[in-house]
């Protein structure tokens, strides 16, 4: 048997073969992954560590919105504050992306121009993801014709958990041509996928089927992101990387609403795949709260008080 | 021609299942309580200690593997062949103690009520001294107890069948293998259950009996590294000091009180191995 | 894509986030705590104990002659006779319970002082070895007063007066699993701390007039060997508990072979971890840092031979030096420090000269590139590869941080492998396969055994060795039976 080559994507070219690069996989003890996302949530970041640390993270923030009630204006006050979360203070960077629903990209896009701030869309029937094929590709093209830099699509978890595992990743490169040019993040809804087992086996699918980012959930089940959860998937697109050389990202969303949340993240980014996931480029927060959170800290941190909530603009 | 000669019997060691001479090939002579002549009894020397060191070890690993209820069958399966020879044993003992017959036909009773008795303890020591551990912290945690390994046994000098059944027993029904020393002055109802052991399934090197000079071989057993524990309750207590001192070099397990039958003669032959592991889904 | 981990960007460098050492207010000198008391040992003689990670001296503390020693006895005795045999279970309980609660109000000022005395990394005093010391006391004061529950037989008897003496590894840990089930079980106790750490059994006694303990029932006397050698050899005492090498285990056993004194020994260790090619491998090489790191490897139940199936052998160890490059060594109070100081000067010769011989022998060593302070006492995390069964890193203990990694083919070996030592303390075993881990766990020669884990500790779980890792059980129900008369 010959093995691949070291930094080679492998190819897939049958279920049969996907199932066996997945179960090849190792396990993850739970136990042990909870305790060492446990144990690095006690790290202690101070002074100016933690000043680069809130700046970093203002600047990976996909500031979100997505209900049914959004409306243009909404998006607008939003792309505003993603583009100067703090109109008082220049040195605060930009946050990544707006992210909404494909009927408001447009708006988005028009709201953002000119600014480095991204418009990401989620699209292919989000959040269920419950729809044909034909749906989806057609809800993504719409999004990019609309101009999203970037997709955020839910793989088909009814059919990952029943082992259709061919089908998810059939979807995951289907969407990923009708993408383009944008960026595509695979959400894989790791709460409702359970185990720590499938978060690593649906990381490595999604990898395999071109996504250029993982992303933990989609912010609408009652479990989301967690901190070993987002440990489990950056240790897969670390490993990815060592296979294959592509550097994919991460994306944690949903309940992420504190500073201390959001550095426990950058943390755990830094000790497993190291200072190179340490960019908006490969670390995205998908959030709403947690951008004013981050800033009323960032003025605590420089003022040594804490600031009035209302200090912050409340979009 | 009334009288019939006898034919007199040669008392030899049991090592590894098989009843060799010493290794040495000394022997020396026991009498009755009376002083008078009963058998020349193999005197086992350093190299007979080692062999039964040796076979007590390479029979440890599966004794303890097999299952508790096939131990107990065994054990028990000596208590039938004990009791099928009873007047022999007893005749035995009378002779080696000096007891009527009635009181050592008593005394054999006993020590088969006693075989019975560690016949039941096989599958039941787990679950007394055992246990599962409520630990703060999502683990499934067990103590189970397991063999200490090769149990020296010094033998009682006076109670030449019953504390001898409770001193071998009690470590062999929890998984370990003995080389016991017999009673000096006092050895053939021993070495008589030894030979009973080899009709009861008993596999090879898993009871191993010297005979001989307890002053001479005990020291050795003591020292022995390869020997996990030591039962000194049948030596007297200056002597049992001076083993116990020697017995110190490899971390031994010692018994110096095994008075009776109680729990702590089980246990002291027993470690406690406790696993963790990891629940989660 | 050789080296994800650093980055030319740079990486998240941590700040110093140093714990404040001004909740620890250190006396200049302590007395032995003998009858409820502070006191000068008889021939006013003192020793120096250091902060190991600066070398400044910390406190002067009184050495015991066997003067004192004795009078600690006789005040253990008195005590047990007169007021602690007639104690009840239930009031004995209550006090335990309050000496948990105690340590759990002053556990920063612990955790500081463990830390400064030890040169442990404050996150493992502040979230290992306080807790584990308040937990154990609140777990032994439940038993006290259900001695007759314990599997035992009815009213089980104390022993009497416990001679106990600890190791400099874990200092207050080590101090409450002798106190906690030795007074649960009815006994007073004379305790003897390590010599190079006594100061948080110092503040324990403390904790103790706190606790309104009646005077007498613990007596904590400092010092050195000697200390413990005339308490051992003291005829007062009736049971000797000792954690600490084989070889001093060894000579208290031999000490006591001609005494009627009941006997527990806690001693070394040459932990295998073994790990098969199903393991779950991030959890696995956390637990095989965990298994030899924790504690600077001054752990008696450490990890210190790694077995890993040839398969994946190369894999480990890459993924192990990439990991162990990324441990935080330095100043044990800083909070993001992963490993700290070498206990002690001597401590730190015997790592170097055991760890030497790993090369002269042809074992490969790789050590962190952690830079190293100037003061205080270092090793940096080591890993050998290429270690043979018989090389001495791979069969004597180093106490260092310091792993041996050898590799096996199948489970057989792997057992066989296990149990080529004179110890047996602790082993672990990595798979998802739990059939096979069960039958590895059945033959280990070793009184604990983790499966996907390693190095943990409760007070619930019964710990301790077989072989030459002594014999008798810390924690849990088994843990009674050393000072119970049964």
């Amino acid at each position: 048997m010959r093995l691949p080559p070291v930094t080679t994507k492998p190819v897939v070219d049958s279920e049969a073969q996907l199932r066996a690069l997945l179960s090849g996989l190792s396990g993850v003890d739970a136990v042990g992954a909870d305790a060492r996302a446990a144990k690095l949530a006690t790290r202690s970041l101070k002074k100016s560590t933690k000043l680069i640390a809130i700046d970093l993270a203002i600047s990976m923030v996909d500031l979100t919105t997505l209900e049914g009630a959004d409306t243009p204006g909404k998006v607008s006050s939003l792309c505003a504050k993603a583009r100067r979360p703090d109109p008082l203070d220049e040195s605060v960077p930009s946050a990544a992306a707006v992210c909404v629903y494909p009927d408001l990209v447009a708006h988005a896009r028009a709201a953002l121009r000119g600014s480095s701030v991204k418009v990401a869309s989620v699209a292919t029937a989000f959040p269920s993801g419950r729809a044909s094929l034909a749906v989806k590709l057609l809800d993504v093209r719409d999004a990019v014709s609309a101009g999203a830099d970037e997709i955020d699509m839910v793989i088909d978890r009814g059919a990952f958990l029943s082992g259709r595992l061919g089908l998810v990743y059939d979807e995951v490169v289907a969407v990923k041509e009708a993408c383009g040019d944008a960026h595509l993040k695979v959400i894989l809804e790791a709460g409702e996928l359970v185990t720590y087992d499938n978060v690593r086996k649906a990381s490595w699918l999604a990898m395999l089927g071109g996504a250029d980012f993982i992303k933990t959930s989609t912010g609408k089940v009652s479990v989301n992101s967690t901190l070993p959860t987002c440990l489990v998937m950056l240790e897969a697109v670390r490993d990815f990387a060592e296979m294959t050389g592509a550097l994919v990202g991460v994306k944690v969303a949903g309940g992420i609403r504190t500073t201390k949340d959001a550095l426990r993240y950058l943390v755990l980014v830094n000790e497993t795949t190291g200072s190179v996931w340490l960019t908006p480029d490969r670390f995205r927060i998908g959030a709403s709260s947690l951008l004013n959170d981050l800033l009323m800290q960032r003025v605590k941190q420089r003022r040594g008080v804490y600031p009035r909530p209302d200090e912050f603009s409340a979009d | 021609m009334s009288d019939r000669l006898d034919v007199l019997k040669t008392y030899k060691l049991l090592v590894n299942g098989a009843f060799p001479r010493s290794e040495s090939g000394r022997s020396y002579e026991v009498t009755d309580s009376t002083g008078e002549f009963l058998a020349n009894v193999a005197q086992g020397s350093r190299k007979d200690i080692r062999d039964a060191v040796v076979a007590a070890r390479g029979a440890q690993a599966k004794w303890w593997s097999a299952t508790a209820y096939n131990r107990g069958q065994v054990i028990y399966r000596l208590a039938e062949m004990a009791e099928s020879r009873r007047e022999e044993l007893a005749e035995h003992v009378a002779l080696a103690e000096g007891m009527k017959p009635k009181l050592a036909r008593e005394s054999v009773a006993r020590a088969i009520d006693r075989t019975v008795w560690y016949a039941g303890w096989t599958d039941k020591v787990a679950q007394v001294i055992g246990s599962s551990n409520p630990v703060a912290g999502p683990f499934f945690n067990f103590s189970v107890p397991t063999p200490s390994g090769v149990v020296g046994v010094l033998a009682d000098q006076h109670s030449s069948l019953e504390a001898f059944v409770d001193a071998v027993l009690a470590p062999i029904c929890v998984g370990n293998t003995v080389v016991a020393l017999a009673s000096e002055r006092r050895p053939t109802p021993a070495v008589l259950l030894g030979e009973m052991t080899a009709t009861s399934d008993f596999p090879p090197g898993v009871l191993n009996i010297i005979t001989g000079v307890t002053g001479e071989l005990a020291p050795i057993l003591a020292a022995h590294e390869d020997v996990d524990g030591i039962d000194l309750a049948g030596v007297d207590e200056g002597f049992a000091d001076e083993l116990a001192f020697a017995a110190a070099t490899s971390i031994k397990r010692v018994l110096r009180d095994g008075s009776g039958s109680s729990l702590r003669r089980l246990r002291a032959f027993i470690e406690t191995a406790t696993v963790w592991h990891t629940i989660g889904q | 894509m050789s080296d994800l981990t650093s980055s030319p960007l740079g990486s998240l460098e941590y700040d110093p986030a140093p714990e404040s050492i001004a909740v620890a207010q250190l006396r200049e000198s302590y007395g032995l705590f003998i009858d409820g008391e502070f006191t000068d040992p008889a021939h006013h003689e003192s020793f120096v104990t250091l902060n190991p990670a600066t070398e400044q001296p910390l406190a002067n503390v009184a050495q015991a002659s066997s003067d004192d020693v004795d009078r600690a006895v006789a005040a253990a005795r008195r005590t047990y006779e007169a007021v602690w045999k007639k104690t009840t279970g239930a009031e004995r309980a209550k006090y335990l319970f309050r000496i948990a609660r105690l340590i759990q109000e002053r556990s920063r000022e612990l955790a500081v002082v463990e830390t400064l005395d030890n040169g442990k990394a404050i996150r493992e005093s502040r979230d290992i070895d306080i807790p584990l010391a308040a937990a154990h006391f609140f777990y032994y004061a439940g038993w006290a007063d259900k001695l007759d529950y314990a599997g035992f037989g009815p009213n089980p008897q104390p022993l009497g007066v416990a001679g106990q003496i600890i190791p400099w590894n874990f200092p207050l840990l080590m101090a409450a699993w002798k106190l906690a089930p030795a007074l649960a079980a009815g006994n007073t106790c004379v305790l003897k701390p390590a010599e190079t750490t006594p100061l948080s059994a110092l503040i324990l006694a403390e904790i103790l007039q706190q606790a309104e303990l009646p005077p007498g029932v613990v007596n904590i006397v400092t010092g050195d060997g000697s200390t413990g050698a005339a308490l051992v050899d003291h005829p007062g005492v009736d049971k000797i508990a000792f954690t600490g090498s084989t070889d001093v285990g060894r000579l208290i056993q031999q000490r006591v072979a001609s005494s009627h004194k009941h006997l527990t020994l806690e001693l070394g260790g040459k932990g295998a971890n073994i790990v098969f090619e199903d393991a779950p491998v991030d959890e696995m090489i956390e637990g095989i840092i965990d298994g030899i790191f924790f504690n600077q490897g001054h752990v008696c139940c450490a990890g210190s031979r790694l077995l890993v199936q040839e398969s994946i052998a190369d894999e480990v160890v890459r993924r192990l030096i990439r990991r162990v490059d990324q441990l935080r060594v330095g100043d044990p109070l800083d909070k993001n420090t992963d490993v700290g100081a070498i206990n002690s000067a001597a401590q730190l010769d015997r790592i170097k000269e055991l760890s030497g011989y790993g090369e002269v022998e042809g074992a490969t060593r790789y050590t962190s590139s952690c830079a190293l302070p100037d003061r205080g006492y270092w090793f940096a995390p080591t890993i050998f590869t290429d270690v043979s069964q018989s090389h001495r890193i791979a069969r004597e203990e180093i106490f260092g941080p310091v792993l041996s990694v050898l590799t096996f083919r199948t489970p057989e070996e792997a057992v066989a492998k296990a149990n080529n030592t004179s110890y047996g303390l602790a082993c672990g075993v990595w798979s998802e396969k739990g059939s096979r881990t069960l039958w590895v766990a059945e033959r280990l020669r070793a009184g604990v055994i983790w499966a996907n884990t390693y190095n943990r500790f409760d007070p619930a779980s019964p710990f301790g060795g077989v072989r030459e890792s002594g014999f008798g059980r810390e924690g849990g129900r088994h843990g009674l039976e050393a000072y119970l008369d049964v």
